[in-house]
Formats: structure tokens, C-alpha cells, sequence
């Protein structure tokens, strides 16, 4: 399981892997937005959280297709396949390196892009804890649909499809996380939403991955 | 007498083709009825006026999209479990008159709500819950229809639509969290018996729910029918080129 880790974070972090695509899509988007719907810090700093939990999200998706496709295609799939670790270990393990190489990165980004959104002193600690305890979340759901769409010749699109729904409930404590402690209210039960979000679906999914993964490779 | 002997493709073109004119001339004959009934001989109501009468659409639709998803729900567990195509076959028929329902509950409400409550649309915890699982619809559909093997096809919108309905269910409640609402609470309770609805339109209503239901059935059995033939027919060309 290690070695699997380990060989996937280099893999991600190496030349091609692509690592650093989704910060630097993450930090366009805080750019972008700014620009899209003009500098007024008040209206920034209102819609700050949703703006950051959205980018936070849609950097994760972009290096999701990669996560088993390119195992499938070289066949290294069909030797964990047989390899005495099980397939569920294995989906566990791809979607830890992609947190560890997606989602932290994004977390220790954040309050830097909270400072271009003028996000409100309050709300770092919050968009912190949310990020770090939500984006877990959100690596686990993008393995399933990872896994899920695997075998197709133009997996992306429906990925999204299929990925994007199941990330609402996420997005939706994350960002009222943020929203909550960046108005100084009481934001612990959207963060304690999403920590249960978060657990259930390292319970639950990596079954989810092995079991589609099984029936691709059939 | 089990119901493990509809699961044989044979045994359910039977059955079906004889119970499909029965449900169908049912169907349409209630929701004749109920919409007749409904639409011309309830009165108005005091604060609604007419609109208040898209409920003889909107409810049922909205009902139906949301049991589609289970029988979807049912049909792919079955398939998981006992490996019966029919079932695989018939939560595949169900996904887009699933999405159909969702589509015309959406629909029927904006026309409701542009006049009642002055806007087309609103992010109300009901309807954007009733928007995700339209989404969730589509991711379905367009997974049976990008993989190409039917029974991986199968095996996967299976699992999809298990972890779907626990993520769209969770989505539900999550929304109710993000947000209070403009819509009503439920129109028909099931459980306490008394009805949010006036009388005068609570009787057409069940009809038209009933017709609806049968419609469902019947527009499934009929889907079902289509991907047996249509899964016979490949099998036959796969045949004849083997033997070629």
C-alpha cells in the first residue's frame, strides 16, 4: 500500500504528472472572478466563500480523469488487480495521493486567495479547517466517478456529469462553513457536516471504486 | 409461484404483452378523468384562481420522478444481486421517463410560480433538490449510454445509482440546511391520512396520481420490452456473423 502511495505521488509530481495544474486553475479562477464581476471589496468578500469552495472544487475535478486512466491503459491496473492488495485498498490509496497532491495543496493556498477575494479576517481559520476537512471529500467521490468511467474513450465529460451532482452536499457545508465563520457566527455544525461527509465517504466509496473497477476490467 | 420467474426475459414478453393494453387503456383512461375533472369541473380557488389546477400535473410528475429513482434504485440491486437482466434492463427503461417527470415537475412549477410567486424560479431548498436529481438522471443516462458492453454497463450504472441515491439524498437535506424555502410542505401526506389539499381537489388528484402511476408502468414495461427486443436483435447479428 505504501509503495503504491509513494509511487503515485511521484508519478503526479514528476514532469506530465500535471501537479500544479489545479492551483494554478484554482488561483485563476480567484483572478478571474474579480474581474468578472468587478474589484468591490464588500461584493467580493460577500460571495468569497462560495467563489473559493467553487474553484477548490473544479481544480480537483480537472486531475480526476487521470487517476486510474492512465493505469488502465498500460495494464498496471490489471497487475494490482491480481496483486494481493485488494482493489478497494488500491482506490484508497489513489485517492489519498490525489488529495495529497490536489487537495492540500489547495488548503495551503487558500487563505492567500481569500486575501485576492478580500475574504473577511474571521473567515481564514474557517476556510482552513472547511477545505482541509471537505476536500478529502471530494478526492474520494472524484475516485468513484474515476473509476466509474475508467474504460470510456471520452470518460471526461461524463465524469463531470456524474461527479459534480454527488459534490453538492460537500460544496454546500463548505461553503456555508466559511460563509457562517466569515459572519462571525457559529460555524461548527456545517463543519461537523462535513467532517461526517468526509468519513463516511472513506467508509463507504473505496468499496464503490473496487467494485467498478472489477467490472471494467472484466 | 414466485416472482423470480418474471426475471426470464421469455416469461416477462409473456406477461407483459398481455398486461401492457390493460395498464395503458387504464392509464389513460384515469388521466382522462382526473384531468377532466380536474381541469373543468373544480372550482376556483379563492386566492389561485385557475393556476391553482397545474397541480393536477405538477404533483403527480413530481412524485412519480422521485419513484422512479427508487424503482431504479430496486431494479439495480436486484441486478447486482441475482444478476437478472430484465431488472438491469427495466432501471435502464426507467432513467429517462424519470427524467421526463423531473423535467415536466420543473416545468409545471415555474409556470405555477411565476404568477403565484413572482418568479420562475427560485433557489428554494425543494426545487434545487429537484434540480440536482434531474442532474443525477442525466449522469445516469449518460453512463448507460457511453459504455459500450452491456453487462459492465449494468454493473456500473448499478453501483452509480446506489452511491447516487445515498449522494441525492444527502443533497436533499444538505439544501434544506443552505437554505429556507418558498414551496409548500408536502400536498398529500401518506402518513397522518389528512390531506393539504382541499377535498374539492384532493379526489381528482388521486385519480390523476394513479393514472400517472400507471403511465410510469406502463411507459417502463413498454422501454423494457424495447431493450429485450433490441438486446435479442444484437444478439442474433452476433450470431450470424459467427456462424459466417
Amino acid at each position: 500500500m505504501r509503495a503504491l502511495l509513494i509511487r503515485d505521488i511521484r508519478l503526479a509530481m514528476r514532469a506530465g504528472g500535471g501537479f500544479g495544474l489545479g492551483l494554478a486553475f484554482f488561483l485563476m479562477v480567484a483572478v478571474l472572478v474579480p474581474l468578472g464581476v468587478g474589484p468591490e471589496s464588500a461584493l467580493l468578500s460577500r460571495i468569497a466563500p462560495g467563489i473559493l469552495w467553487v474553484g477548490a472544487l473544479l481544480a480537483c475535478l480537472l486531475s480526476l480523469d487521470r487517476m486510474f486512466a492512465l493505469d488502465f491503459e498500460d495494464g498496471s491496473l490489471d497487475l494490482m488487480a491480481v496483486s494481493p492488495l485488494p482493489l478497494e485498498g488500491v482506490a484508497a490509496m489513489k485517492a489519498l495521493a490525489h488529495w495529497l497532491v490536489t487537495g492540500l495543496p489547495l488548503v495551503v493556498i487558500s487563505p492567500v486567495l481569500g486575501l485576492l477575494l478580500s475574504l473577511s479576517p474571521a473567515g481564514y481559520v474557517w476556510l482552513v479547517a472547511s477545505l482541509a476537512l471537505g476536500s478529502p471529500a471530494l478526492s474520494l467521490i472524484g475516485a468513484f466517478g474515476a473509476a466509474l468511467t475508467v474504460g470510456l474513450k471520452r470518460g471526461g465529460l461524463i465524469l463531470s456529469l456524474i461527479v459534480l451532482p454527488m459534490y453538492v452536499p460537500t460544496l454546500v457545508f463548505g461553503a456555508e462553513a466559511v460563509r457562517r465563520g466569515a459572519a462571525g457566527t457559529d460555524a461548527l455544525v456545517p463543519l461537523l457536516f462535513l467532517a461526517a461527509i468526509s468519513l463516511g465517504c472513506a467508509a463507504i466509496l473505496p468499496f464503490a471504486c473496487g467494485a467498478a473497477i472489477r467490472a471494467n476490467l472484466k | 409461484m414466485s416472482i423470480w420467474e418474471y426475471a426470464n426475459p421469455k416469461k416477462f414478453m409473456q406477461t407483459s404483452a398481455w398486461a401492457l393494453p390493460w395498464v395503458s387503456g387504464l392509464s389513460v383512461m384515469l388521466l382522462v378523468v382526473g384531468l377532466v375533472w380536474g381541469f373543468f369541473f373544480t372550482p376556483d380557488d379563492y386566492k389561485q384562481g385557475a393556476t391553482v389546477k397545474i397541480i393536477y400535473l405538477h404533483v403527480p410528475s413530481a412524485m412519480m420522478a422521485i419513484s422512479a429513482w427508487f424503482m431504479m434504485l430496486a431494479g439495480s440491486l436486484i441486478w447486482l444481486i441475482r444478476r437478472h437482466h430484465v431488472s438491469a434492463l427495466s432501471a435502464k427503461a426507467a432513467a429517462p421517463v424519470g427524467l421526463t417527470f423531473t423535467v415536466i415537475g420543473l416545468v409545471t412549477g415555474a409556470i405555477w410560480g411565476q404568477p403565484m410567486w413572482g418568479t420562475w424560479w427560485a433557489w428554494d431548498p425543494r426545487l434545487t433538490s429537484f434540480l440536482i436529481l434531474g442532474l443525477f438522471y442525466l449522469g445516469y443516462i449518460a453512463l448507460w449510454a457511453a459504455v459500450e458492453d452491456a453487462d459492465t454497463a449494468a454493473d456500473l450504472t448499478s453501483v452509480l445509482c446506489i452511491v447516487g441515491s445515498v449522494f441525492a439524498f444527502l443533497s436533499r437535506y444538505a439544501v434544506l440546511f443552505w437554505n429556507q424555502g418558498l414551496h409548500q410542505g408536502a400536498s398529500v401526506s401518506v402518513v397522518q391520512g389528512s390531506d393539504q389539499v382541499s377535498n374539492v381537489y384532493g379526489a381528482p388528484l388521486l385519480v390523476c396520481v394513479t393514472g400517472f402511476v400507471l403511465l410510469f408502468v406502463t411507459l417502463v414495461l413498454l422501454r423494457t420490452r424495447t431493450e429485450i427486443r433490441a438486446r435479442r436483435i444484437k444478439a442474433l447479428i452476433a450470431r450470424e456473423r459467427a456462424a459466417a
